[in-house]
């Protein structure tokens, strides 16, 4: 169990009377049934999922699915009905006032869907906010927010006020906020959804950035599901305040669990999520530079039915011979294929996405090669397999 | 009926007369301290020449308003009044209403934000309020004379229950009305109770709290006029003198000067609340 965050069959019920919603629940009666029978809402159901260290989990679902209620019940700013949410093995529901306080204070960094920011309060002292609650000293308070302003935050803007900025700034400011208290949980509660979309996407690259450096764990709610496969490592998907699937990217679109999932999908454009590695056919059969001379390659493209082959040597690539060069090589006497190899190929990495594969292939007629940091060849993409798998993935997903 | 009839007015009478006597040395120790700050502050301004103080009122107008058209009123309608030879009853007003805006905010700011922050304290005060709102003024003074007897500290009394309510509810308005979102925010960071009420809810609320003490110094002015009756000093005193003998220009002289006094306060009090909502 080495999970940062576990959640078990967490439920909560809006009403003054829990008990008979949760037992009318646990005998499957829906949200709505429950509503009318005992004017109880029912927030979350059932909820249990994990979330490891360093990892981006996007809670997905549209308005009223309970995400943002789950969210604020991580932090028990939505006190829980019953349940367990284990922080590193700690039951955050058990946790008493005092604890629960100093808990939010060193754990937990939220930024709010609204940005949340305290208007009487300018830039710098909003992000202090935080350390000022925690009673760190002025001096260092000040350092700290203004490191973390100057990570994320709008410079030169320190002390104005909130009204005074846009949107996409203050949203900074709220980020900025969080990370001041170098927390090692962030709760994004719909974090970019009222930012513009171009500001939304800088905002989710910087995000994605930053992570790389700091390895928080992140749970993000969102609505949007391209910014859920944008940023999530994994993504849980909620409605009716159930989970409904959970998975990577991938999975939960190559394989939704259900109809809902399928329509939520649907939407996708197909070749922003594919990648080079899901397009990628397998380097069916690659000359050897130590061992093989050109009548060698010759054989291999032949029975491959193909025209060029890449070139490995120590398991790193190093190039590509076309049929036409290898025929002249065998003409000339030339058994050497370090001669005839053009280094001069288009190398990829395995998480390109499709979108991006279009113009590198129609300017270039001889295939792309998927390689991995350490140059190993992983795969070939040519014209062909590309739009084949785009109009797989169309129909896969597609009104099947 | 006679017999019939619930002896509400009755008991009313008969808790008036336990507090009367049961605690006269509460009732005392608060004259005591009232007629001491009356007297020190009307003293303290009638020290002065009232050309000196109608300078520096119109000086305070200027600073808080920003304004150079209210100093300016200030300036003109102290002048007036002072012309009048209504210098001394006006500063005895002034003094009366003072001294009971600042008990009615001493006692109103806390149960304002007791009440905002507390459901059950919500639905205890605000129903009295209701009572202490709908309830002619006049009634006020009717226990005052029995707890402090004839004259300013009565006047102030019922001046303070009266002036109070606004202050209750717009400090409670003012704390309910900072949005869920921010009040989230602050919890998330780990608030205490006290850390959320000086750093977001007060801040963010006082626009609507300085609504609520204009309201109150309205009040207060209002009462203290009718708390002549009862033996308040002032310019409410000189227009009870007026009614009495008959004398149509001295009462509206008065008249006009209480007018003066509310306008500058009241013109004072809303700038005051404008600048901090544009902070």
């Amino acid at each position: 169990m080495d999970h940062k965050i576990v959640v078990n069959s967490l439920y909560k019920i809006f009403g003054s009377n829990p008990e008979k919603a949760l037992r009318l629940l646990k005998e499957g009666a829906t949200k709505d049934e429950i509503l009318e029978k005992t004017g109880q809402g029912v927030g979350i159901a059932d909820v249990s999922f994990h979330v490891d260290e360093g990892e981006i989990l996007v809670i997905m679902g549209l308005s009223g699915s309970g995400k943002s209620t789950l969210v604020r019940c991580l932090n028990r700013l939505i006190e829980p009905t019953c349940g367990q949410i284990l922080l590193e093995g700690t039951d955050i529901t058990k946790l008493s006032k005092e604890e629960l306080r100093v808990t939010r204070q060193t754990r937990f960094g939220m930024v709010f869907q609204h940005f949340a920011l305290f208007p009487r309060r300018n830039i710098i002292k909003n992000v202090e906010y935080g350390l000022e609650v925690r009673k760190v000293p002025a001096q260092e308070r000040a350092q700290r927010a203004q490191a973390a302003t100057e990570q994320v935050g709008p410079k030169g803007w320190e002390n104005s006020y909130p009204a005074q900025l846009s949107g996409g700034m203050q949203q900074r400011v709220g980020l900025a906020r969080a990370l001041a208290l170098d927390p090692d949980i962030m709760l994004m509660d719909e974090a970019f959804s009222a930012l513009d979309p171009l500001i939304r996407r800088d905002m989710q690259d910087e995000l994605l950035k930053l992570q790389e450096k700091m390895h928080k764990t992140i749970i993000f709610i969102s609505h949007d599901l391209d910014e859920a496969l944008k940023l999530g490592d994994r993504i849980i998907l909620m409605k009716d305040g159930y989970i409904v699937q959970e998975g990577t990217a991938e999975e939960i679109l190559t394989n939704p669990a259900n109809e809902y999932v399928k329509r939520f999908v649907e939407d996708v454009d197909i070749s922003k999520v594919m990648t080079a590695s899901t397009i990628m056919k397998n380097p069916l059969e690659v000359a050897s530079y130590a061992h093989d001379g050109p009548k060698t390659a010759l054989w291999k493209m032949k029975q491959a039915g193909i025209s060029s082959l890449f070139v490995q040597h120590k398991g790193k690539l190093k190039g590509i011979v076309s049929a036409d060069d290898a025929v002249t090589a065998l003409k000339n006497g030339d058994k050497d294929l370090a001669n005839i190899v053009q280094t001069d190929i288009k190398k990829i990495p395995p998480e390109t996405p499709a979108n991006d594969l279009f113009p590198l292939l129609v300017n270039n007629s001889s295939p792309l090669a998927v390689v991995d940091e350490e140059e190993h060849l992983l795969g070939v993409i040519i014209k062909g397999t590309l739009l084949a798998a785009l109009s797989e993935g169309v129909t896969n997903n597609g009104t099947a | 009926m006679e017999q019939l009839k619930i002896p509400i007015g009755k008991s009313l009478e008969y808790v008036i007369e336990l507090i009367t006597e049961h605690f006269s040395f509460a009732t005392k120790a608060f004259s005591e301290v009232t007629e001491t700050g009356i007297s020190f502050l009307v003293d303290s301004m009638m020290f002065f020449p009232p050309w000196a103080l109608i300078l520096f009122f119109s000086a305070i107008a200027w600073f808080l308003s920003k304004r150079k058209g209210l100093a300016l009123f200030t300036l003109i309608g102290l002048g007036l009044i002072w012309n009048m030879g209504l210098w001394a009853p006006t500063i005895s007003t002034i003094a009366l209403v003072l001294i009971s805006t600042l008990i009615a905010m001493l006692i109103g700011l806390p149960l304002g934000i007791l009440s905002a922050l507390n459901t059950t304290s919500f639905k205890i005060i605000m129903p009295i309020l209701d009572v202490m709102q709908t309830m002619p003024a006049f009634v006020y003074l009717i226990p005052a004379i029995p707890f402090f007897g004839l004259g300013p500290v009565g006047a102030i009394f019922s001046t303070v229950i009266f002036s109070m309510p606004p202050a209750i509810r717009l400090t409670c308005l003012g704390i309910k009305q900072v949005p869920v979102e921010l009040v989230e925010a602050a919890d998330s960071f780990g608030s205490t109770r006290s850390q959320k009420l000086f750093k977001l809810q007060l801040p963010m609320a006082t626009p609507t709290i300085m609504a609520g003490i204009n309201q109150t110094i309205m009040l207060a002015l209002s009462m203290v006029v009718i708390a002549a009756m009862i033996g308040a000093k002032g310019l409410g005193g000189e227009v009870w003198k007026a009614i009495q003998r008959l004398e149509p220009d001295k009462g509206f002289e008065a008249g006009i000067a209480i007018v003066i006094v509310a306008i500058i306060l009241d013109r004072i009090m809303q700038r005051v609340g404008a600048q901090q909502k544009a902070a």
